[in-house]
This record gives C-alpha cells, structure tokens and sequence, in this order.
C-alpha cells in the first residue's frame, strides 16, 4: 500500500496559541481515511495547513513523494490537493455551472473539462438541471454537491472534504456519504473530516481521533467504532 | 439644444463610467477603497501630453502609453504598499488612508514637474473634424471619446462575465479563501486588478484632458469626489453600477448646468444621488448591506 500524504510532526499557531500540537499521521493512496473529533479540537485548522492557507509553525507535508510545506495554496491545488471547504464555500453569486467550470481553473485541456463536467453531471443530475441558477438560490444538499462536485473538476488525487455533513438533513448526509463512497470507488483518496464521527468511521479505512490538537487514537474505522472511549466520548455511549 | 446638451452629457457621463469602473473593480475584488484613482487620472492625462509634446506621439499612442503608465503605477501601489498592508491583515482603514498619501505624492510630484498651471494639448494634436447630425453640432473628439470609452468597457464586461480570469475575479470578490482553494493565485490576481483598474483610471483622464483642454495637477480631486458618488449610487463593487451611475451624474451634471444653473449644477447633480441613496441605500445594483457578526 503506497502512502499519498505524509505528515510528520505538523504545529499551526494562530499568534502564540498552538491550535496544532505536532500531528503525525498519513494517507494511503485510494482509501478514505477520516479524522474526527469535537469542536475546537483543530481538525479544520490541519486541513488549512494542508491546503497551504495557513503557514505551519513547523512540521512537515509530503505529497505525493514531494514537499509541499511551503507551497502557496494555488500550486497545492495544481498538485492534486483540493479541499471542499467547510460551511461549503460555494460562490453564491457565480451560477452552478460556472462554479464548476472554476473549480477546473488549473486545467488547460479542454476537451478533458468538457469530459469531467459531463461526469460530474452524471454524479449529481440535479446540478444539471440547475446549471444557470444561482448557485445561492440551492438547497443546502444541492450546494454541498456543487461543492463536491466543483473540486472533482480540479482532476484532485486526494479529495480533503471538511464536514460535509455540516447543517444538512440526515436523509441528505445518507446521501453525500454515499457518493463519498461511490467517488472513492473510482480510485480517488479522500480525507474527511467530521465532527459526525459515526458516519465518518463507518465509511473510513483508517481513522485518527484528535483532541485539543493531538492524535489521541489511530485505528481502522471498524475498531475505532468498536472502541469503546471512542463510544463514550463522541457516539454517546 | 437639447440633442446638443445630450451629447455633452453622453460624452462626460462615458469617461465618468470609465473612471468609475476602475474604482469599483478594485473595491470589488481587493476590497479597497483606493483614492489614490484620482490622482492616478491626472498622471494619465500628463503622461498622454508627455508623450505628444516630448516624444511627438500620435494621439492614439500617446493614449496606449498613458494606460501603461498609469496601469504600473497602480500596480506599484498594490506591490508596495497594498500587499505588504495585506500580509499584516490591516483593517479597512489603513490602506485608504494610505491611498490617500499615494494620492497627493503623485500631485506634488505632478506639480514639481510640469508646474501648477494649465497645459494644453497642442490644437494639431486633436483630431480636427465636425460634422452636423440635424441640428447637433457633433466633434470627431467627442465621438473618439465616447467610442474609446465604450469599447473598453465592452471589452472588460466580456472580460468579467465569459472568461475564466472574469470568474476568478468574481470569485474573490466574494471570498479570497475560496478562491485561494480553487486554484486561484489571488495575489497575482490583485496584482493584476490593480494594473487594469489604474489603466482604466489614467485613460479616463486623457479623456477629460482631450474634451476640456486643461490638464492641472488638481484635476484628479473632483473627479474622484464623483467617482465615489457614482460608485455608490451604483452599488459598491459592481461593474454595471458604474456604467449606470457614471452615466447618470454625467447627465445629470450636464443638464442641471444647462437648464437650472451654471454654478449650481454639481450640487443639483450630488442632491439627486442624495435622494436616491435615501430611496435605496444600497446603491442601484449594490446587494443589501449585510451586517457581519
């Protein structure tokens, strides 16, 4: 098993307070890995230092073979690193279709965008119908599949996906996990991070719980589910 | 007179969209108010007659030369002085108000090197025709204004709504960080705004220079005072705002001068955008004013 993401020993400050104490973990390559924990714990702020928006106090981030500590966001994103965003980050003045033709903004191949928006399409028709609307005026599912859907047209090797759960409705998280799934399926790794630490683990080959900016357990999804701190801490007992 | 007053007001109310789009375009994208646009105008309009009366320019390239001036000295202010604001998070404040500094350098600068007097296009330099279209007196000048400022409003509409570089502008208007995620290089996209939006500035000062004759190290105050009206009135940050408003003051400008007062006519002009702006305060395209937490 080929390791994608390599994180040694990774610190994110904001002024002198440590939201990120050193964290160590990795990513193979086409599995779906998912770090849980509370709110505050630091999760969304790893995923920015993973994406480059925030400057790492030190530690370090290899992708791919490659050091990317230290790139600015727009070439992480050239790499294959693409983040869907917490609170789902959509343009809300944009239309769905041309939130989706940027989320191909650092592709050049034409053709090969045409392809990927068919696919993503073909993934959520609901987009299709609603390509020239506003992307303000969807629902809140709607906009969490743009928002997946528009970092699929990044081309992405590894998909960092920050509570797509968040505010949605149970029957529509059923459905975003599944195409999580579905999307890894196809070959594509992904990292979620969720405050629904259920849902995450059930669909997680591995999982690192994080507490006030450390990895306090690292586990397949299944033994984590079945631990039984993991139980009493975040599934309410 | 009527048709003739019109195209007076067509003619001011074009190079005042001109303006205007420069200044809301920068707002819109780097959220900055920058009031250094004006004193940015008055360096086109020297650097256009620079150009004739130094260099023997043609008009047109005296035209294209002002735009590149112009444009890097915006695209210095953004590198020297609006990143490094950027990079500490200053807050809104400061980098008007360093704007402002930006402004009057460039005035006395102006001033120290061409004198604080009038100067004048050459009357050969100008293009010379006229031709009467009914009763209405028409200058090719004013036609070259109107034409040049149209055109590179067209050009940038098309640039902002069909392109991808227009997306990605629109993206960061709405959130950096989303644009950042999206692959955006956000700073060289500033950069970027920050070089058209002075261009655009500086050739909206050749204008004025050509259609009044007067170029003075001043002339960039009034013209940025109108700026932030029409920009206002249009709603902040949006493009088709600044053409609307910037047509509207100069209509309203030209016509109150003609028909109500010749003294009086910026305060009629700046009280009827008082009175929109108490109908909706928003400006005319400008989303409802939201109050962050």
């Amino acid at each position: 098993m080929s390791v994608l993401l390599r994180v040694r020993d990774l610190a994110v400050a904001y002024g002198h307070i440590e939201a990120v104490k050193g964290l160590t973990f990795h990513l193979n390559t086409g599995e779906i890995t998912a770090l849980v924990g509370a709110n505050g714990a630091g999760k969304s702020t790893t995923l920015l230092a993973l994406s480059g928006l925030l400057k790492p106090a030190r530690g370090k981030i290899e992708f791919d073979g490659e050091d990317i500590t230290a790139l600015p966001a727009h070439q992480i994103v050239k790499r294959g690193v693409v983040q869907v965003a917490e609170g789902r980050a959509i343009l809300t003045t944009l239309t769905v279709a041309e939130n989706l033709v940027l989320g191909a903004y650092t592709r050049t191949d034409k053709a090969e965008i045409a392809a990927s928006l068919d696919e993503v399409y073909a993934l959520f028709p609901r987009l299709k119908d609603r390509a020239d609307q506003f992307a303000g005026n969807l629902s809140g599912g709607e906009q969490q599949m743009l928002a997946i859907g528009r970092a699929l047209m990044a081309k992405p090797k590894l998909l960092l996906l920050d509570e797509p759960s968040m505010g949605l409705a149970p029957i529509m998280v059923q459905e975003i996990f599944r195409t999580l799934v579905e999307i890894n399926r196809r070959g594509l790794t992904i990292l979620l991070v969720e405050q629904n630490v259920r849902q995450a683990l059930k669909i997680a080959r591995h999982g690192y719980v994080i507490e006030t900016g450390e990895i306090v357990l690292a586990d397949s999804g299944e033994n984590l589910l079945a631990n039984p701190k993991v139980e009493e801490a975040y599934l309410g007992g | 007179m009527l048709e003739q007053q019109l195209l007076n007001a067509l003619t001011l109310g074009s190079v005042y969209a001109l303006f205007a789009l420069g200044f809301t375009l920068v707002f819109g994208v780097l959220a900055v108010i920058n009031l250094s646009h004006g004193a940015v105008f008055m360096v086109g309009s020297y650097a256009a007659l620079a150009l004739v009366t130094h260099f023997d320019a043609p008009l047109w390239l005296a035209i294209l030369g002002a735009m590149l001036i112009s444009g890097t000295i915006g695209l210095l202010v953004d590198v020297l002085i609006l990143k490094p604001l950027r990079a500490r998070n200053a807050p809104h404040l400061i980098p008007m108000i360093a704007t402002i500094g930006v402004g009057i350098m460039l005035t006395s600068a102006a001033q120290g090197m061409f004198g604080a007097e009038v100067l004048r296009f050459p009357e050969e330099t100008l293009p010379a025709g006229e031709f009467i279209v009914g009763n209405v007196h028409v200058r090719a000048l004013e036609l070259a204004i109107v034409a040049i400022a149209f055109i590179l409003m067209a050009v940038l509409f098309t640039l902002i709504k069909r392109t991808q570089l227009g997306r990605a502008l629109r993206a960061i208007a709405e959130s950096p960080k989303a644009a950042w995620l999206l692959g955006i290089n956000v700073e060289g996209l500033f950069h970027v705004t920050s070089f058209v939006a002075a261009a655009l500035g500086g050739v909206a000062g050749v204008l004025i220079g050509l259609d009044f004759n007067a170029i003075t190290p001043q002339m960039g105050q009034p013209i940025l005072h109108k700026g932030i009206a029409v920009i206002i009135l249009g709603g902040m940050g949006d493009i088709r705002g600044a053409l609307i408003g910037g047509l509207f003051l100069g209509f309203a400008e030209v016509i109150s001068k003609a028909y109500l007062s010749s003294q009086m006519g910026d305060a009629v002009a700046f009280g009827l955008l008082f009175l929109i702006l108490l109908v909706r305060p928003s400006g005319l395209f400008g989303r409802k004013l939201e109050r962050k937490a």
